[in-house]
């Protein structure tokens, strides 16, 4: 099979999943079996097509002309493909998550809610294997769309909310700014086909340059940049699955991966780092990274803390891109994976105790490590990859991002990362601490507390083993980002 | 002989079999007929815009008559194009009109004959302005059909139907009497009523001051008709309290043909110099077109009356269409002459689903319509799909017309206008998104709790109308291409 | 015939035209509307026929001895005018008929009293 037809398989695959979820709605087992079948065929997809990817191959795949010489064209490449391994792989994870989950706590509407996340799963498909701008913009919209009765699902008047909100930051970001600069791109430089070295060098100039990237980096919304970054806490009222997929691996990194795409394939490196307007977007992302992260230190609801340290990771990978130089982008680009499995087990844990506890505020976990020991031992691992210790995942790609911050003379910078994994330990830490070391105080629970459901313990140890592994893979990883950093 | 008089048969039959509807009392046979002749004439739309594509200007002189003397019917790209989807809504809303359990029964039994009859000629009349070469045909095209739309929208169920329908009148007489004026003071000055003559005569005889005011004369006339800001009063009201498939029809069809006349009368008989450059006409109907989109937007937040509120975002959609035609440019006539249809197509389903709503529910209601996406999934996803297309959501035909006309503005480096239509779309964003979420996510109203889906008679039409806005999204060739063919040969008209 | 005096028939067009715009907008009762309506209609009517009038000319019937004829096209354009405005005038009344029916009163501003209309 060519590895042509392979991309076009990727991309119907979730699309044909979502409409069979639909259709066997009635019968919920049937329903759930489906989910994972689709998920497990796409991510043997998409690995499959690793090989050819590594090998130099950019299979490339053209849909329709949508406007005379743009058409929505899919092309493989190394970052793409990274994207698109870590969603399809963390959507079988967290799909088995789900289904523990959903069923542990009698939620309503699960049929919705399987069809909106392969639907979900069909947007960031989509954005991986997009070829040029267009198509990325046209995915990126899909994906704000599908994952709104994600957010919005328990239909309460919170959720309702925070759905809102999330949907019009998004919206007003992708409508106001980034379609902005897709059109002004295309005015530019006549084509929007995502190429090595870029497409802007020599049709764009001066204060332009920088205007132009600011609108791409704060029209993607995803990227929860500040101050476009009220979305993310907000869709916090969706149930921890959702929390879990999208904003921690899917919807979140969807958009760095936009940031990233932009900066190394529409701007190019030498082209950004030449012109100096990359200096202002490290600022944006440096200031984000330090407030994103006293802001989590001030939260006391665990999902929120984990919502504002997502913010702050996510400034991580737009920093990287940022720096605009070979370690820059690689460094950002590994952290695309390694905190996607960090992020998302912690975020399993969150979920996990509160099905087992009904418990949402950290102040009330304390001891927790005693009754929930494999959860609190995955959050602790969690945790240290997200701080960036070894040996975990998250070592690897600060490392990598120090590095680009060095070779870019941007001690400033050098200096953030630092302040920041310090204030990591600060707000991530005190957590397994004091659940394993601290004595459950007067918060006497009702029922007995176990470990949550099977499926969800299940789900959460293989997030955690993933990030230990991911410090052992770190180096195949490396390879197949390299041709990223180019020259 | 067939082939020959295509272009008269195109208006000669449904002329012809709108007086035959009174003859016919019973509703299956009516409807049946009405239904026939609606097909016929979009078949010969087809394959008229087909000709059209192949051999470029196709003229036929009406009884013989050689033009200039004789009135003379000519269909270029656009006027093809615009016969296309106008002849095409007609049959596809008409179709919905079906057996029984429609939105057909708005209309009290004994006057259903009567809305076949007013339909077909204003379909008549519709085709007829867009076909015709000779300027007073246009004006008794287009008062043939603002009559028969007045009879149309006072056929409503609700009394108010008919203050609506007086103020419509009032005003689109005045409007069309404008018009009248205008072309009184053009025959003045060329001696001749013929377009294509006219626009050569203008070109000898140097305007002056009956040419600036004639000029003046129409703007206000058709702005009258298409409904722009200031202009739009009457807009509001008739389309809210009209039968829903009149709104359905009308909405799609009506503003469209007299946004076709302001193209044809600045483009093709005035001429681009003197509208543009010597008048600065692109920047006052910039001017009031973003004014018109951002007022009518913002007006239509407030409704509660969804029909009222689509009603005001077609208002707001004329005005991007006029935005478009007022850069003047190719891309931006492009984006303008796009959006006429692209906006027909989505308006036309969204108002077809309010009619599905209007059967079940017996209201338009916003607070009625709480909770109905569980039991008309079909009919709400309908909507859905047009709201989005509304906002200009990639793969809707709403973001084609988007893109033509963001493109347009940054050709000419006016970054402010392409801001403000991106800012108007997340305007469209909270007008939308205020029905989905009470459709889908509240709890279900009284009303709603005893609604089921629509029939299928009207959902079909429905689906086929939205089903487009999404073929049209991503496969442009045919829209896009033909509105290029129409916007070149608009510019290229002396001088 | 060219000074402003001689364009006397353009000033009764003007004359008729607002006064008949001045009532459709200022009155209140609908049938005084329509009867404004026909007033700015009927001065458009006499804006084209005064047009057709050649100096010298004669009523356009092909006849001997005469060569100047009066442009006849006008007439005939003004005939179609006449039968519009015609047919516009019973259109409305009939609207203001089922109005009388509906609301039981024809004053604009109690129906819109009573409809809370914008």
């Amino acid at each position: 099979m060519s590895s042509s037809t392979l991309v076009q398989l990727v991309l119907l695959t979730p699309l044909v999943g979502a409409g069979l979820i639909l259709a066997c709605g009635k019968r919920p087992n049937v329903r759930e079996m489906v989910t994972l079948l689709t998920g497990v065929t796409l991510f043997s997809l998409v690995v499959s097509l690793l090989p050819a990817v590594m090998a130099g191959e950019r299979p490339t795949f053209t849909w329709f002309e949508m406007f005379p010489g743009l058409p929505i064209a899919f092309t493989l490449e190394p970052l793409g493909m990274l994207f698109a391994l870590v969603a399809s792989g963390l959507w079988i994870v967290t799909s088995i998550y789900a289904i523990g989950y959903m069923r542990a706590h009698h939620e309503e509407h699960q049929t919705r809610f399987y069809t909106s996340f392969a639907l979900s799963i069909f947007g960031a498909m989509g954005i991986a294997l997009a070829g040029n701008m267009l198509t990325l913009f046209l995915f990126y919209e899909i994906l704000t769309l599908s994952t709104y009765p994600l957010v919005s699902h328990h239909g309460t008047e919170g959720a309702m909310k925070g759905a809102r909100t999330y949907l019009s930051v998004l919206l007003s970001t992708s409508v106001g700014l980034l379609l902005l600069a897709v059109a002004w791109t295309w005015v530019m430089a006549g084509t929007l086909d995502f190429t090595e070295g870029g497409i802007l060098a020599g049709k764009v100039e001066g204060p332009m340059v920088l205007v132009l990237l600011a609108l791409y980096a704060f029209g993607t919304g995803k990227a929860a940049l500040m101050p476009f970054h009220r979305w993310l806490p907000a869709a916090m009222v969706a149930p921890t699955p959702v929390s879990a997929l999208l904003h921690a691996v899917a919807v979140v990194k969807a958009g760095v991966f936009t940031v990233m795409k932009v900066v190394v394939y529409i701007f190019g490196l030498d082209f950004l780092s030449a012109s100096g307007a990359n200096v202002w977007l490290m600022y944006a992302a440096g200031i984000t990274i330090i407030l994103a992260s006293f802001v989590a230190l001030a939260q006391d609801n665990l999902k929120r803390r984990l919502a504002y340290s997502t913010v702050s990771q996510l400034s991580y990978i737009v920093l990287g891109a940022a720096l605009a130089n070979s370690w820059g982008v690689v460094g950002g680009s590994m952290h695309i994976a390694m905190h996607a499995f960090g992020k998302i087990t912690l975020f399993f844990c969150a979920g996990a105790i509160y099905l087992a506890t009904h418990k949402t505020e950290i102040s009330d976990m304390r001891g927790l490590g005693r009754t929930m020991p494999i959860t609190m031992f995955a959050f602790l691992i969690g945790a240290l990859s997200v701080i960036g210790v070894p040996p975990l995942g998250g070592s690897w790609s600060k490392w990598y991002l120090a590095l680009g911050a060095v070779d870019a003379g941007q001690w400033v910078f050098v200096t953030i990362l630092m302040v920041s994994s310090l204030l990591n330990i600060a707000y991530l830490i005190p957590i397994p601490i004091r659940g394993f070391f601290s004595s459950g105080p007067d918060s006497v629970p009702r029922a007995p507390i176990k470990e949550a459901p099977l499926f969800c313990v299940i789900a959460l140890s293989l997030t955690a083993i993933g990030c230990i592994a991911l410090f052992f893979f770190a180096d195949g990883v490396y390879q197949l980002l390299l041709p990223l950093a180019g020259g | 002989m067939i082939k020959q008089n295509l272009l008269a048969l195109q208006i000669v039959i449904p002329l012809i079999a709108a007086p035959l509807c009174i003859l016919l009392r019973r509703r299956a046979l009516v409807w049946g007929f009405a239904v026939l002749v609606c097909w016929l004439t979009f078949g010969i739309s087809v394959v008229l815009l087909r000709q059209v594509l192949e051999t470029g200007l196709v003229s036929y002189e009406m009884g013989g008559w050689a033009a200039p003397w004789g009135i003379e019917y000519r269909a270029d790209p656009l006027s093809a194009f615009v016969l296309l989807f106008v002849s095409g809504i007609g049959a596809i809303v008409l179709s919905s009109a079906g057996l029984k359990d429609t939105a057909l029964d708005e209309i009290p039994v004994s006057r259903q004959y009567l809305f076949f009859t007013l339909y077909l000629l204003c379909l008549t009349g519709l085709l007829g302005i867009t076909i015709t070469g000779d300027l007073f045909n246009v004006f008794v095209f287009l008062e043939i059909s603002a009559l028969s739309s007045y009879g149309l929208i006072g056929l409503g169920g609700r009394r108010q139907a008919l203050p609506a329908a007086f103020q419509y009148l009032v005003m689109g007489t005045i409007g069309a009497t404008f018009i009248l004026i205008g072309i009184g003071l053009m025959y003045m000055m060329t001696g001749t009523l013929n377009m294509a003559d006219m626009a050569e005569r203008l070109v000898m005889a140097d305007g002056g001051r009956t040419a600036l005011v004639a000029f003046g004369f129409l703007t206000v006339g058709i702005g009258i008709k298409m409904a722009l800001f200031p202009l739009h009063i009457w807009l509001p009201n008739a389309y809210a309290y009209a039968p829903s498939l009149v709104t359905a029809f009308l909405a799609a069809t009506a503003t469209k043909v007299s946004v076709y006349i302001l193209l044809r009368f600045v483009f093709s008989v005035f001429g681009v110099t003197f509208a543009f450059e010597t008048l600065g006409l692109g920047g006052v109907l910039m001017f009031l077109s973003l004014l018109g989109i951002f007022v009518a937007s913002t007006v239509a937040i407030f409704q509660t009356n969804i029909k009222r509120m689509l009603a005001y975002s077609s208002v707001a959609q004329i005005g991007y269409m006029v935005l478009g035609i007022s850069f003047a440019s190719t891309t931006g006539l492009v984006a303008g002459i796009v959006h006429l249809f692209n906006h027909a197509l989505i308006k036309g389903g969204l108002f077809m689903a309010m009619g599905c709503v209007m059967l079940r529910l017996k209201s338009v209601d916003i607070e009625d319509m709480a909770g109905i996406g569980r039991k008309m999934p079909f009919t709400m996803a309908a909507w859905a799909v047009g709201g989005l297309g509304l906002i200009g959501i990639p793969a809707t035909a709403g973001f084609i017309s988007k893109w033509y006309l963001i493109r347009a503005a940054l050709e000419q480096n006016w970054w402010i206008v392409a801001v403000m239509v991106l800012i108007s779309s997340l305007l469209a964003v909270i007008y939308v998104w205020r029905v989905i979420e009470t459709a889908f996510f509240k709890e279900p109203s009284a009303r709603a709790r005893e609604a089921r889906e629509a029939p299928l008679s009207m959902l079909l039409p429905t689906w086929v109308l939205v089903g487009a806005t999404l073929f049209f999204g991503v496969m442009t060739s045919t829209s896009a291409g033909v509105a290029g063919r129409a916007a070149e040969v608009l510019l290229r008209v002396i001088p | 015939m060219d000074n402003v005096f001689g364009l006397y028939n353009y000033w009764v067009v003007i004359f008729l035209m607002m006064t008949g715009f001045y009532i459709v907008i200022s009155q209140r009762n609908l049938i005084k509307k329509v009867i404004g309506l026909n007033i700015f209609q009927t001065s458009v009517f006499l804006l084209y026929i005064t047009i057709g009038k050649v100096e010298g000319g004669t009523a356009p019937i092909v006849s001997e001895g005469f060569n100047v004829y009066t442009n006849p096209l006008p007439s005939v354009l003004i005939l179609t005018a006449i039968v519009v405005g015609v047919a516009t005038t019973s259109v409305a009344l009939a609207l203001i008929v089922r109005i009388r029916e509906a609301y039981e009163t024809i004053e604009e501003d109690e129906i819109l009293a009573q409809e809370k209309l914008t």
